[in-house]
């Protein structure tokens, strides 16, 4: 370890530190005004996708939608010119699209059905609930595991981590204004097994060194592990960004979001695995004497 | 440190592999969209004759198809051309008539060795295929109201041919309530219930009334009624969606109450909507006598009156009746023929015997939903689903004689008398339902999906293995081997453990990619930490694996725990994601560590280098 040059990462804990919460303020005061735009899946309504043969004429759909006494038809281009997407507000009964789609087939141009989504009102205030308890289970499970695995104040800042990024993440959806479906759920889900992963490797490498290093202050010990593991930290990030740009890319419409929802996430995630967990560990007070005991698993290393 | 693995891991390596392009090789024969036709029961003969007329019927409509197969009582068609599938089922079904039923499928194109390995290729969700989804609710208060209303009935005769006297009985809120004049009567028709009626358990609360009795249905009895329900109308649908002639078709329970129906392929959806989604039942009740009873319109009210009185308790309903046949009347006049089981012929034959003269009207119960609009406490509009039932009167004749097993309804449109005649054929609902999702992916968009995500993998993989090999030079080239391997692996388990493959599955594949090799990187920069500290090559990979197996396994068990919950509160597509995350770290687990170690053996293991090309 001669060679290895370390930054002095926790020296900048400060600014890190101003720099999360200004996001954290930030993501949850749009959160708690605007909120979420939340997509068909969780909104219930109906929702109709149709391809033209020539590009289509966006304020004509929706004239003659109205004229054929549809109320509000929220009528826009997908992903390609010839791609329309028709949203039906007010009342989103059965039979509704068939009706639509008889509608556009009177109009004077070819119009092939792509897609039709209806979403009972019950079935989005279901997932509504499930989602947001599902990643409650995802963190109280991972920090259980961490606690048992590394230590409490590893798991403690491993949630947080987790949760800084969900919020960030939920909340650059929100000042965006990003539609939030249910892809954009696993997108976050995977963001935080993500995040996670970082962490992980990261609070691996920092008990490992507070066992090996003696002589150390626990800032010392922090800084030299993101040392170690900068480098692995980057390249992970940069080949799951870069299939993440392939995805947006080329990906289509309909996965577009959840690739926007984990590249941001990896980036943050990237960003608070170096900072947010430590920080916390730090704060927490975390020293030698905590990793003394020996952990499950780890008996033989520790024996005399 | 030598650095080398013993026979039997290369072994098991080889293996591995050969298992993976084995399983995986399904994939790359793509089906041939094709015909199926199959008679309605099991008794028709499909033989070279059928074939004959059907491949005539083809060639005339100018539509190119191969030599048809016979698959065990069916007979398969495969086309040129999947543009052409539903005018070939139009075709065949217009020379072949309504007993047959024509199917649109896939065939399988996987040679035959792979087939008897057991190879089959991934199943493709309905983003991918094309298709129709619903998500079904089942009106279980409904079915346990039906049951009430009957029971009530029991309840009276039975109180009535004990000679016990009631005030009186009616329905109120779930409960069966009773009015008695004194408490002893009261106590006889307790033990009258107990014993003869067990389904229904008198409550007894304090503060009631001594001389009312209070009845509801055991919870045992009501979990029963609630389980039938769901099940008989699992059969239905299972009926319905063969009759619509869908290769395929998955319909099943999810959760307490509800019913997902998936159609994949190509087909007619408002076709399939209306028949699925219809949920009517018939039921044959006798005129009423006097004010008793319920007042019903009738459907189609020519020469009739607008109403008539029928009585509250059916002689029978749709699900006594197991065989129901369209057709015309001596005066050419749409009809039903209908055929009832043993129990229904008896009951019609018990309650038409001692009345005839009588009026039997045959009423018909479709059950519908509808949106309210209500204005919540946030001062936002919701639209919460009314089930309402809508009942008419198809006919009301007199009973001239009595009838039996085997009668007629006339009285309908002719598409009434076939839509009809299919329903009860297919089986009646036993509780209505409403559709509360549907999603329909045409068969072009899914097409596209396919191409999207199969590009957006092969970019991504390239991608990745461009920076590995750019960063990590010669072990870049283990990596990618490995890379490569994991998908490869990943497609085999998925194909045999015959999980589906959705688009979100694909983005989990393509992120998988990425995410597979973080354990090289965790492993190789261990490596050259190793190597940076002074450490000879062959230990500095030996302790370099060994080091960073410690983080990927704690990395990769949390990131499994979250896929599982993940496929635990997902549902559909989300779930096609969970899986593929969840196979491929347990595949990328193995490529990344066991096989790049056996890569890395095999070429530098052992060996006096100088450098290592890390």
């Amino acid at each position: 370890m001669t060679n290895l040059k370390i930054y002095n990462f926790m020296g900048l804990r400060k600014i890190a530190a101003i720099f999360s919460a200004v996001l954290l303020i930030a993501s949850v005061a749009s959160l708690s005004t605007k909120g979420l735009v939340l997509g068909l899946d969780f909104s219930g309504g109906t929702q109709i996708e149709v391809g033209y043969e020539q590009p289509a004429d966006v304020a004509a759909i929706r004239q003659q939608l109205e004229g054929a006494g549809f109320e509000g038809p929220v009528v826009i281009q997908y992903g390609s010119e010839t791609d329309v997407l028709i949203r039906l507000q007010g009342k989103p009964e059965q039979g509704l699209s068939e009706q639509v789609y008889d509608v556009l087939e009177d109009g004077s141009e070819a119009v092939e059905l792509r897609r039709v989504d209806f979403v009972g009102p019950q079935i989005g205030e279901e997932l509504r609930e499930d989602g947001g308890l599902g990643m409650l289970t995802a963190l109280a499970v991972v920090m259980l595991y961490v606690a048992i695995r590394f230590q409490l104040k590893f798991a403690i800042g491993a949630v947080l981590a987790l949760a800084h990024d969900v919020v960030i993440t939920l909340g650059f959806f929100s000042i965006v204004g990003l539609e939030f479906d249910l892809t954009v759920l696993a997108a976050i889900l995977a963001v935080v097994g993500y995040s996670l992963n970082d962490t992980i490797v990261v609070s691996d490498r920092i008990r490992e060194n507070f066992r090996k290093i003696r002589k150390a202050t626990p800032v010392e010990v922090i800084n030299e592990s993101l040392s170690q593991t900068l480098w692995r930290t980057i390249n992970t990030s940069v080949t799951t960004m870069l299939v993440l740009l392939a995805l947006y890319f080329i990906g289509g419409e309909l996965i577009h979001n959840f690739a926007v929802a984990l590249m941001v996430g990896v980036g943050i995630g990237t960003y608070s695995s170096i900072y947010v967990a430590a920080t916390v560990m730090l704060a927490l007070k975390v020293d030698r004497e905590d990793l003394l005991e020996p952990v499950e698993g780890e008996l033989v290393d520790d024996l005399p | 440190m030598p650095n080398k693995f013993p026979l039997w891991k290369n072994i098991t390596i080889l293996l591995v592999v050969t298992f993976g392009f084995v399983f995986a090789a399904p994939n790359l024969y793509p089906p041939d969209p094709a015909i199926q036709l199959s008679g309605q029961s099991g008794a028709m003969q499909i033989d070279a004759a059928v074939l004959q007329k059907v491949e005539q019927s083809l060639d005339e409509a100018g539509i190119a198809h191969r030599d048809g197969e016979f698959d065990g009582e069916a007979l398969l068609i495969r086309l040129d051309d999947p543009e052409l599938q539903l005018r070939a089922k139009e075709v065949i079904q217009a020379t072949m008539g309504g007993d047959y039923i024509v199917a649109l499928n896939l065939a399988p194109t996987t040679p035959g060795w792979l087939r008897d390995l057991g190879g089959v290729p991934m199943k493709l969700g309905l983003d991918l295929s094309g298709g129709v989804h619903f998500l079904l609710e089942v009106d279980l208060a409904s079915a346990l109201a039906t049951r009430l209303e009957s029971d009530l009935e029991d309840v009276k005769t039975a109180l009535r041919e004990e000679r016990i006297r009631y005030r009186s009985f009616e329905l109120n809120n779930n409960q069966i309530v009773g009015q008695f004049r004194d408490a002893e009567e009261v106590a006889r028709a307790k033990t009258l219930i107990r014993t003869n009626l067990r389904d229904l358990v008198p409550q007894s609360q304090p503060g009631q009334n001594p001389l009312s009795l209070v009845l509801k249905l055991s919870d045992m009895a009501s979990r029963e009624i609630e389980d039938n329900a769901i099940k008989q109308n699992l059969t239905s649908l299972r009926n319905r969606v063969n009759e619509l002639g869908v290769s395929e078709p998955m319909v099943s329970r999810q959760g307490k109450n509800r019913i997902v129906v998936e159609l994949p392929g190509v087909q007619d959806t408002a076709e399939a909507k209306r028949i699925i989604g219809k949920t009517a039942n018939l039921e044959f009740r006798l005129e009423a006598s006097g004010r008793v009873g319920e007042v019903f319109d009738f459907r189609n009210p020519k020469g009739q009156g607008p109403d008539a009185r029928l009585e509250s308790k059916a002689v029978i309903s749709g699900e006594n009746v197991t065989d129901a046949r369209a057709s015309f009347d001596e005066n050419g006049r749409p009809q039903v023929s209908i055929t009832l089981d043993a129990k229904g012929g008896w009951q019609m034959g018990y309650a038409t015997r001692d009345n005839i003269g009588r009026r039997l009207g045959v009423l018909f119960i479709e059950f519908k939903t509808k949106l309210e609009k209500s204005i919540d406490e946030n001062g936002e509009l919701v639209l919460t689903p009314v089930p309402f039932v809508e009942e008419n009167i198809i006919s009301l004749a007199t009973v001239q004689a009595q009838l039996g097993k085997q009668f007629r309804i006339t009285g309908l449109e002719q598409r009434e008398s076939s839509e009809l005649a299919l329903l009860l054929r297919a089986g009646a609902l036993a509780a209505p339902m409403y559709i509360v999702e549907e999603r329909t992916i045409g068969p072009s968009l899914g097409a596209d999906n396919i191409a999207l995500g199969v590009k957006s993998v092969a970019v991504g993989m390239a991608l990745v293995l461009l920076f590995m090999l750019v960063v990590y030079r010669g072990f870049g080239v283990f990596a990618n081997i490995a890379l490569a391997m994991n998908l490869v692996l990943l497609v085999a388990f998925m194909s045999l453990l015959g999980a589906t493959l959705t688009l979100p599955g694909i983005a989990g594949i393509v992120l998988t990619v990425g995410m597979a090799v973080d354990a090289n990187v965790l492993i190789f920069s261990r490596i050259r930490e190793e190597l940076a500290a002074g450490s000879s090559i062959q230990g500095s990979i030996s302790s370099g694996y060994d080091r960073a197996f410690v983080s990927i396994l704690d990395a990769n068990i949390t990131t499994l725990i979250v896929a599982l919950i993940l496929f635990l509160i997902g549902s559909g597509p989300v779930q096609g994601f969970a899986v593929t995350l969840s196979i491929g770290i347990l595949t990328s687990m193995f490529t990344s560590i066991v096989m790049t170690r056996g890569l890395v053996n095999l070429v530098v293991g052992g060996r006096k280098i100088k450098t290592l090309w890390i």
